[in-house]
């Protein structure tokens, strides 16, 4: 087991990018840094900067704008940098799909490494997504 | 061999940036506390550095490439220097060389000129904000700290070394049992207090208006040092300011004590005040602390 790695699965610095969601998503996630939930006790932390970040959070349905903003900001990421799709509009689009100012799914722009559906998700189910994501970057089953 | 020994190892790099990254750990579980949060494991520090030194180092485009990953490297060094320094002079009293004292005041300025070299080369708008905002606070707090040390000179009888400094505390009791060494340990800790850029005086790296401020640009291990120069200083100024206000008993465990106190100090102050505009922490320092220090230099100077 590469220990950077590992070290990296225990202190995920997190950002959160915004593409044009309706800030439901986002409040949930402002949740987890409550006491109630904490993550900071997994070493997880919100970052202001792009470059200090590992993951990538991104909620909402990319629009023509929001899309190029995207890609730029995982271009900026410093490797390894993992990508979570919060929501059912960045997982599926749902009743956006046919939408004239949705062009593609946030999975057409970044490589997403997990998505965690619902509108909007429980904090709960944020946090076992996270879990998974952590084994998958281990390597376990 | 033993200079190499005492600037790498015991009181040195390794050893203070040990105990100044399990302080952090310290804060940042007594801040969770407070917000009634359960806290980060006391290796969580140790583990955020690992993780940096293991991501890509990202140098932005039409940046100084030199000054960008030297920088941080320019402000650990004379941190360590610092904390090898007074280690030393702690230790063995009579080891300490001439004008150590004035060699520490410009040192421990270093990190601040790094943090304020490196924004400004990074090329972003946010970095030479941060950058801009350091160095006025950088303005404002030397001045109050400088004559708060010119406090402690005049009662050790003029002396500029630390080991006459120590003597004198061990021999006629700490400065801080005397009004003016109370009234400028008061001054200095607000000093510190900006010096580590904690949270009242933390507007050069504003996590929430200006991102982090001077090292929005950095990633991978240049972040990593400059992390660990904090680290290190959070063990050198506590240290520094117990060596010139607090030293009449110097052992293992007087020691230890002291710097808890400092530490708590540090961490009530933290978590209990807003973050200042830069123009009223100005107004703070070339105010107030200004005035509570320069009130002890004349204390001092009447002897009391």
């Amino acid at each position: 087991m590469d220990l950077k790695l590992k070290a990296l699965t225990k202190s995920i610095w997190v950002f959160h990018a915004a593409t044009s969601p309706c800030n439901n998503c986002d409040i949930e996630v402002l949740d987890l840094l409550t006491p109630k939930y904490d993550v900071e006790r997994l070493g997880i932390v919100l970052v202001g900067s792009v470059r200090h970040a590992d993951a990538l959070l991104v909620t909402g349905v990319p629009n023509y704008k929001t899309r190029e903003r995207l890609k730029k900001l995982y271009e900026q990421a410093p490797k390894p940098c993992v990508v979570v799709a919060i929501g059912g509009c960045a997982c599926g689009r749902i009743i956006f799909q046919d939408s004239y100012n949705s062009p593609c799914p946030v999975d057409e722009v970044v490589p997403v490494d997990v998505y965690i559906p619902g509108c909007p998700p429980k904090p709960q189910a944020m946090i076992a997504g996270i879990a998974k994501l952590i084994k998958k970057v281990r390597g376990e089953k | 061999m033993k200079l190499l020994f005492n600037y790498l190892l015991f009181p040195g790099f390794l050893f203070s940036a040990c105990v100044g990254l399990i302080a952090g750990w310290v804060d940042r579980k007594v801040t969770a506390r407070i917000q009634w949060r359960k806290g980060p494991p006391w290796y969580q520090n140790f583990v955020d550095l690992m993780k940096l030194l293991g991501k890509e180092t990202i140098i932005p485009q039409g940046a100084s490439r030199m000054t960008f990953l030297l920088a941080p490297f320019l402000g650990l060094l004379s941190a360590v220097l610092v904390a090898t320094i007074l280690g030393v002079s702690l230790r063995m009293p009579l080891e300490s060389f001439a004008g150590d004292v004035i060699v520490i005041l410009y040192l421990l300025t270093m990190p601040a000129v790094s943090m304020i070299l490196g924004g400004s080369s990074s090329r972003n708008p946010l970095a030479s904000v941060g950058a801009s905002r350091e160095m006025k606070l950088v303005l404002g707090y030397e001045l109050p700290f400088i004559l708060s040390i010119l406090a402690v000179i005049i009662r050790s009888g003029g002396s500029i070394q630390l080991g006459p400094i120590l003597n004198q505390q061990i021999n006629f009791g700490s400065n801080l049992a005397s009004w003016p060494g109370a009234l400028a340990f008061i001054a200095a800790i607000f000093c510190m207090q900006a010096k580590l850029g904690f949270v009242p005086f933390d507007v050069a790296e504003a996590e929430q208006e200006i991102m982090a401020g001077a090292v929005i640009e950095y990633s991978g291990l240049p972040l990593a040092v400059f992390r660990l120069t904090k680290a290190v200083l959070l063990y050198t100024i506590p240290l520094f300011l117990i060596a010139l206000f607090w030293a009449g008993n110097l052992s293992w465990l007087a020691l230890t004590g002291k710097y808890i106190a400092v530490l708590v100090i540090i961490i009530l102050i933290k978590n209990t005040n807003p973050r200042l505009r830069i123009d009223q922490a100005m107004r703070f320092f070339w105010g107030p602390v200004t005035a509570l220090a320069g009130i002890s230099v004349i204390l001092a100077l009447f002897g009391l």
